[in-house]
């Protein structure tokens, strides 16, 4: 384990403990952040990353334990006591009001004033001096709804910078960037290092940690597991430290027979999508990946008949489906599982058993004469998707509100299977779910798959898309730019044609 | 190895264009300003084609001495939607107000005949301490409980109502002193009636507070995103209680106005003003999502709501079709503000 000695640590935690109702978020962590170093956060959802970072930025206190600055125990009650210090986070979620002016927005808080009312002209000047000192080519006087989701992140940043600034937190900074943007960013960084500016960086991706990265630390069920090197640690260790268990044991080997051919998609265009074409077959995994905003969850809606099609052509086991909505591509044997669990996924106030068996409602043997539903038909149902699904028997009839989020996304998945299902499109299958739940999922994608069903699986989790698919489509600013196969599917490809031309400069 | 050659893109998907020309510039001044000026030309047009008396300039300062009572509601009316909230009190604040005061100043002249002037000043100081006191309910009840803002001021309205019925037993308060409608209902300075210039100031102030001052951007910004106010180190309670308090403040200095233009103290003075200043608000492009207002809109939109009341008048509408077409005039709006939304999150 590499620690670096240094006489005294910018930022110290000693022993932080930070319980919630039912959760042991962090469990005593140790965590140091020397001057102008890089210290990468890594771990799964859940692992305890973002409760750790907003300890630091005084979002929320900690149950137990102390945090040093500069070696002098302090408290951090308030994101203004933090910014006091110098201690800045750019959260991934954007704090940014959308309705406001970008230099409203950078000044929230701690306007300057004169005689009581809004300075204007220092406002606006402060503004613009804050944006180009960081080189960013903005606006200080355009509202922050009308930027793109990277300028949006720049704002962000750049509001870490209108005090005077000794710890950076930044949270998934790059997740919407694109690699010149990302370039910059990491210049940035550099700057920052040279100055002696500690920064605490939060990132999934493994070439970005090597990149930029002095140490990192892995957490793992709120606990910290260890601090190492960061150029010189590999992937495999960094996976198997942050999910405690090899490689091998998460992602099963899927059987590969590709056979007949479910769903064709031919140049097709939507709001989101500007052409796409694409096919799956039964008996194998797809996997489509990109960028936050490529497209790549809009072109399976669109499939599915959520999304309008505006041009090309959607056919499922031969069929023209184009347009066709929900309720007919379910039927025809097409399910969907949506991203956000909570806003699309599951009626969060019904039974885990509701949610189940919602989709066959309308099936005999749930529905009687006279369109009376039988509870023990639902009930027979859900006991034995329950069982596919490893959902303890004791969740079933619970409100699905009152379970992990482990347990939702078994639920969710459930629903895939109460009815006669050829081709499954997994969105984002295991966004916040558990180690033990992600197995469970993966298991279950391996029978589905190998009792020949077609998978596909859409998600922003590459090492999910590296180790679980056969194919790998991907997405690049709302166009499928290329399809990876065999020994093609690996990070720096797909890495690379996620950022396309855009790398080179 | 397959790899199919990359698409050459040259453009994102929102990146399109639309086709230019006229539709661009009506979507323009749609994202920018709301349905307000498309509703506008279509009253001025259809008016003046029903009756010749509309365009006069006697009956354009009749429709502004009308419309000062909306605007000042409907001032108060914004801060609540500005804050992602509303207030369907303002009615009943303004029918507390007008009773109290009515009530106070009857009492205190029949006690001092001969001091007036001190009976209207406590008068209007009863009620206006009256009408705050349920900003403050209404406050405490949204901010530090959080009770929901439509709950909270809907149960409010029948309790302020059944307490202003409650004092006067439903029979109007007489026995102001006729100077309090001699000056505020239809006094002039320098040929301005009173009320008037006394919206002109509110107009400026709000316009001050909202665009010029800090608190002013903290209003939007608890609208526009409560967690990212918080972040910044705003208090968001006190925001809130804030924003319900001047609600309240305008709500009854626009009753205090009403009073002594009719001259007694009335529990149904606001009737529907609440429904008024809600769609004034929503025509002059405040989102009911909060985050989004501007106070030159807002009075732009009460005086179009007046401006359609008056124009009705003149065409000899009847006051139960009027109702109809306000009703109506609020749907429309909120549903074009619901289409504006989506062109903001889109972008």
């Amino acid at each position: 384990m590499a620690e670096t000695p240094h006489t005294v640590a910018l930022l110290e935690t000693r022993g932080l403990t930070k319980r919630y109702p039912g959760v042991l978020a962090l469990d005593t962590v140790d965590f140091t952040l020397q001057p102008g170093e890089v210290h990468v956060l890594f771990g799964e959802n859940g692992a305890g990353k973002s409760t750790l970072i907003s300890v630091l930025a005084g979002v929320q206190p900690p149950t137990a334990g102390q945090v040093l600055f500069s070696g002098r125990p302090v408290t951090l009650d308030s994101v203004r006591t933090a910014r006091q210090l110098g201690i800045s986070a750019v959260f991934q979620e954007f704090s940014l009001v959308p309705t406001l002016t970008v230099a409203q927005n950078l000044f929230l808080g701690d306007e300057p004033r004169k005689r009581g009312l809004l300075d204007l002209v220092r406002l606006r000047s402060g503004a613009q001096r804050l944006l180009e000192q960081l080189d960013f080519p903005i606006d200080p006087g355009a509202t922050v709804a009308f930027l793109s989701r990277a300028e949006q992140q720049m704002v962000e940043i750049a509001k870490a910078f209108r005090g005077k600034l000794s710890v950076l937190i930044l949270d998934e900074p790059t997740a919407s960037l694109t690699e010149k943007e990302t370039q910059r960013l990491f210049s940035l960084v550099e700057r920052l290092k040279s100055g002696g500016v500690g920064i605490v960086y939060i990132s999934h991706r493994i070439q970005e940690i090597r990149r930029i990265g002095d140490r990192v630390t892995v957490l793992r069920d709120g606990r910290k597991i260890g601090t190492v090197d960061a150029k010189a640690t590999d992937e495999d260790r960094l996976i198997e430290m942050m999910t405690g268990r090899p490689i091998a044991e998460i992602y099963p080997k899927i059987g590969f027979d590709p056979g007949e051919r479910l769903l064709e998609i031919r140049g097709l265009r939507t709001a989101n999508v500007l052409d796409a074409s694409l096919e799956v077959r039964r008996h194998e995994v797809v996997g489509i990946a990109g960028l936050v905003g490529s497209g790549k969850s809009e072109l399976m809606r669109a499939a599915f008949g959520i999304d309008d099609v505006k041009a090309g052509r959607i056919l499922f086991r031969g069929r023209d489906t184009t347009g066709l909505r929900p309720k007919a591509m379910l039927e025809a044997g097409m399910f969907y599982l949506p991203p956000d669990r909570k806003e699309e996924g599951l009626v969060m106030s019904f039974t885990a058993q509701a949610n189940m068996t919602l989709p066959a409602l309308r099936r005999y043997p749930q529905r009687r004469a006279m369109g009376w539903l039988s509870k023990i038909a639902q009930s027979q149902l859900s006991e034995r998707t329950a069982e596919r699904v490893q959902l303890a028997f004791r969740n079933v009839m619970r409100p699905v509100a009152h379970l992990s989020g482990g347990n939702q996304q078994k639920v969710l998945f459930a629903k895939g299977l109460v009815h006669e299902v050829d081709l499954f499109v997994y969105d984002e299958p295991t966004v916040g779910v558990d180690m033990g739940t992600r197995s469970a999922l993966y298991l279950l994608i391996k029978e589905l798959c190998e009792a020949g069903a077609g998978v596909v699986v859409i998600s922003s989790d590459l090492p999910e898309i590296l180790h679980l698919c056969h194919r790998v489509y991907v997405m690049r600013r709302a166009r499928l730019v290329t399809e990876l196969q065999g020994a093609a599917i690996n990070e720096a490809n797909v890495l690379q044609h996620f950022f396309g031309e855009d790398r080179a400069t | 190895m397959t790899e199919t050659p990359a698409n050459a893109g040259h453009d994102e998907a929102h990146e399109r264009a639309g086709p230019r020309g006229v539709r661009a510039i009506l979507k323009a001044i749609f994202l920018k300003l709301g349905v307000l000026p498309f509703l506008l030309a279509v009253a001025l047009v259809m008016f003046t084609l029903l009756s010749d008396q509309f365009l006069t300039s006697q009956n354009v300062v009749n429709l502004l001495r009308q419309s000062v009572y909306l605007i000042l509601v409907s001032l108060g009316q914004m801060l609540a939607l500005v804050t992602g909230g509303f207030d369907l009190s303002v009615g009943t604040i303004q029918a507390v107000t007008s009773v109290v005061s009515a009530m106070a100043m009857s009492a205190l002249a029949a006690l001092y005949p001969e001091s007036a002037g001190m009976a209207i000043a406590l008068g209007c100081m009863a009620g206006i301490l009256a009408g705050m006191a349920v900003g403050v309910v209404n406050g405490i009840g949204i901010a530090y409980v959080g009770v929901t803002p439509f709950i909270m001021t809907l149960g409010i309205q029948s309790v302020g109502f059944g307490v202003a019925l409650f004092l006067t037993g439903g029979v109007p308060v007489s026995g102001i002193p006729t100077a309090f409608g001699e000056i505020f209902g239809f006094g002039t300075v320098l040929g301005v009636p009173v009320p008037i210039l006394i919206t002109i100031v509110c107009v400026a102030g709000f316009w001050l507070l909202l665009d010029r001052t800090a608190l002013g951007n903290y209003f939007h910004a608890v609208g526009g995103n409560p967690k990212a106010a918080v972040l910044s180190g705003i208090n968001l309670r006190q925001v809130l209680m804030l924003a319900y308090l001047l609600c309240a403040g305008i709500a009854s200095l626009a009753g205090l106005l009403l009073t002594a233009r009719v001259e007694s103290g009335e529990a149904n003075i606001g009737g529907t003003v609440a429904l008024e200043s809600i769609a004034a608000c929503v025509i002059g492009g405040v989102s009911l999502r909060g985050g989004m207002g501007r106070v030159e809109n807002v009075v732009l939109g009460a005086i179009f709501i007046g401006l359609v009341q008056n124009g009705m008048n003149l065409a000899s509408v009847g006051s139960y079709l009027q109702m109809v077409v306000l009703g109506l005039l609020l749907i429309v709006a909120v549903i074009s503000d619901s289409l504006r939304q989506k062109y903001f999150t889109r972008a």
